[in-house]
């Protein structure tokens, strides 16, 4: 019609473009905030000092190098733990069970996501450290105890996201696997999980961040003692954990120096995040790959 | 949608000016200094406030010395410093006791060893001893606990028992006293340390060189592991304001803020 009977739409329109605009405003915010804080540290104590082994910040030392290795190790644990489990649990759901089993199983496990990692961490300090500390020796708390609660934490991640790249694989090639007298087991090794290749490294890598940024389950748990961890049974540090600890209060160049690690854990995050995206968007060769999967960011 | 609008407009501009009349209030009374007397500052404060309308009191952090310097400067009436003072800083002000923070070294409950000595603590703490056998207890290797670096007790504690020496990077790190008591209750093979305050059946407070840790002890000037928290007024008198507020804290008020929290009262 005219302008005037358009305007509230207009209106409507900008708004929401402006909403659109904030989230990724808020980000820029972030990234602009942490970088601002922590990077001057760097520069001013050097890049040895800081990427070194030696973490004793009211010395003026502020290596986050054992920390770096304390996130790899856990990091690495959960995924050794968590993959298979994650990756078995979303074959059976998509091939296997059947459809009752599987209106129950996917929502249990979904629910996973939704339990507060405080109350991992709380589970972790009743159950799994007095386990370790009885059957295995050590004082419990340690690189296994958070492997095994984060293994645990990034299930819902990697099994919401490989079932839907084993389910976006068309059903034609399965029944062409099968008529071609291949049994179930062989349809789902050669023909349903290379097919659904691409979403599946996309939930390992989605996994791996969930893993990497998880905070309170870890502290409680992983026993966080600033040093080079020599077994699974070791206590160690990770880089979310030595922010959790110390940032209360910590003043001056300390404070500055958990802002340069929360850089480092800020930028691992982003990588991972943007590995996991070019992963789910490269076409897998025969299917097409796994396009329809849920968006699933990782959270810090 | 657009009468939404309106209403997300107004919401913002309460905000807003309610944040801007806040900030009209005036700054009656500012604290500053040591962070381990932080949060207990802040109890007080809003306690205070709440019985003294139209006063606000302002707690800052910053440490220690930067308290006692706040209180020379001006920049705060009271400054917080929870450590004795040095005798230059002493000269020029005024400092009252407002509690003192006693701090207990703990193990497990069952643990057959209840009294070590001050250097078998920085012995044990140091990496030197790495066995309770050394000690007098059974042959399993010690699981060192502490706090995160910046912890007030963990200054304290560095500063009373360590005396310069680092503690060994394998202790655990826990960041509040409850983790620690609780890692302590669940390990037989643990040591930690805590304000004395909460220390409770679930662990056991060790002796140090047979001085049973307790407030008895502490007025009788023979528990070691003790360290004063002092307000600090710059010159002698300090204004009304500030005597009153350091008369509502030494009383029962303030006392019971303190010992909610673990601390003991300042003594006689």
């Amino acid at each position: 019609m005219n302008a005037i009977m358009r305007l509230p739409d207009r209106v409507l329109e900008n708004a929401l473009r402006l909403l659109a605009l904030s989230s990724i405003a808020v980000l820029a915010a972030i990234t602009l905030f942490v970088f601002r804080e922590g990077a001057p540290l760097i520069w001013r104590v050097g890049l040895g000092n800081f990427l070194g082994a030696d973490w004793h910040p009211t010395a003026g030392r502020y290596g986050i190098a054992l920390m770096l290795v304390g996130s790899a190790a856990v990091t690495g644990g959960a995924l050794v733990i968590g993959v298979p489990l994650g990756l078995a649990s979303s074959v059976v759901l998509a091939e296997l069970a059947p459809p009752l089993a599987r209106r129950v199983l996917k929502p249990t496990i979904e629910i996973l996501a939704g339990i507060p990692s405080v109350v991992y961490g709380f589970m972790g300090i009743v159950v799994v450290l007095p386990w370790i500390r009885r059957h295995l020796g050590g004082p419990g708390a340690s690189g296994l105890a958070a492997a095994v609660i984060l293994g645990v934490m990034i299930l819902p991640t990697i099994v919401s996201i490989s079932l839907d790249a084993i389910e976006a694989v068309p059903r034609a090639y399965r029944e062409g696997s099968l008529a071609m007298g291949a049994t179930e087991w062989q349809t789902i090794r050669r023909v349903v999980l290379p097919a659904a290749r691409s979403g599946i490294v996309a939930a390992v890598i989605l996994g791996m961040g969930r893993a990497v940024g998880e905070t309170m389950a870890v502290v409680m748990v992983a026993g966080n003692a600033v040093q080079l961890p020599r077994s699974p049974l070791d206590p160690l540090r990770t880089l979310t954990a030595n922010l959790a600890l110390e940032m209360g209060y910590a003043a001056g160049d300390h404070r500055a120096a958990l802002f340069a690690t929360a850089m480092v854990l800020f930028t691992i995050v982003v990588a991972l995040n943007g590995l996991a995206g070019l992963a789910r968007r490269r076409p897998t060769r025969r299917s097409g790959g796994a396009s329809g999967s849920t968006k699933t960011a990782v959270s810090p | 949608m657009r009468r939404r609008h309106h209403a997300l407009l107004l919401g913002a501009m309460a905000t807003v000016g309610s944040a801007a009349c806040h900030r009209r209030a005036q700054a009656d009374l500012t604290l500053a200094g040591s962070t381990s007397m932080q949060p207990f500052a802040e109890a007080w404060a809003d306690a205070y406030g709440a019985e003294h309308p139209g006063l606000t009191v302002h707690v800052q952090g910053g440490g220690s010395t930067a308290g006692v310097q706040a209180a020379l400067s001006g920049a705060a009436q009271i400054g917080m410093a929870s450590r004795a003072l040095t005798p230059e800083e002493a000269a020029r002000t005024t400092s009252v006791v407002v509690a003192r923070d006693g701090i207990a070294v703990i193990v497990h409950a069952g643990s057959p060893v209840s009294d070590l000595t001050l250097d078998e603590v920085r012995g044990i703490y140091a990496g030197e001893i790495v066995s309770w056998r050394a000690v007098g207890g059974r042959p399993t290797p010690i699981t060192l606990i502490t706090r995160e670096e910046g912890s007030g007790t963990r200054a304290a504690f560095e500063a009373l028992v360590m005396r310069g020496r680092r503690l060994a990077p394998r202790a655990l790190v826990q960041d509040s006293t409850g983790a620690v008591r609780q890692m302590v209750a669940s390990d037989p093979a643990a040591i930690g340390y805590v304000a004395l305050g909460i220390v409770d059946g679930s662990v056991k407070a060790l002796r140090l060189g047979g001085v049973r840790a307790s407030e008895a002890a502490i007025d009788a000037g023979r528990y070691p592991l003790v360290r004063p928290f002092l307000f600090v007024l710059a010159g002698t008198a300090g204004t009304a304001v500030t005597r009153d507020f350091v008369a509502w804290i030494r009383g029962e008020a303030g006392q019971a803020v303190i010992r909610r929290d673990g601390l003991l009262p300042p003594g006689a």
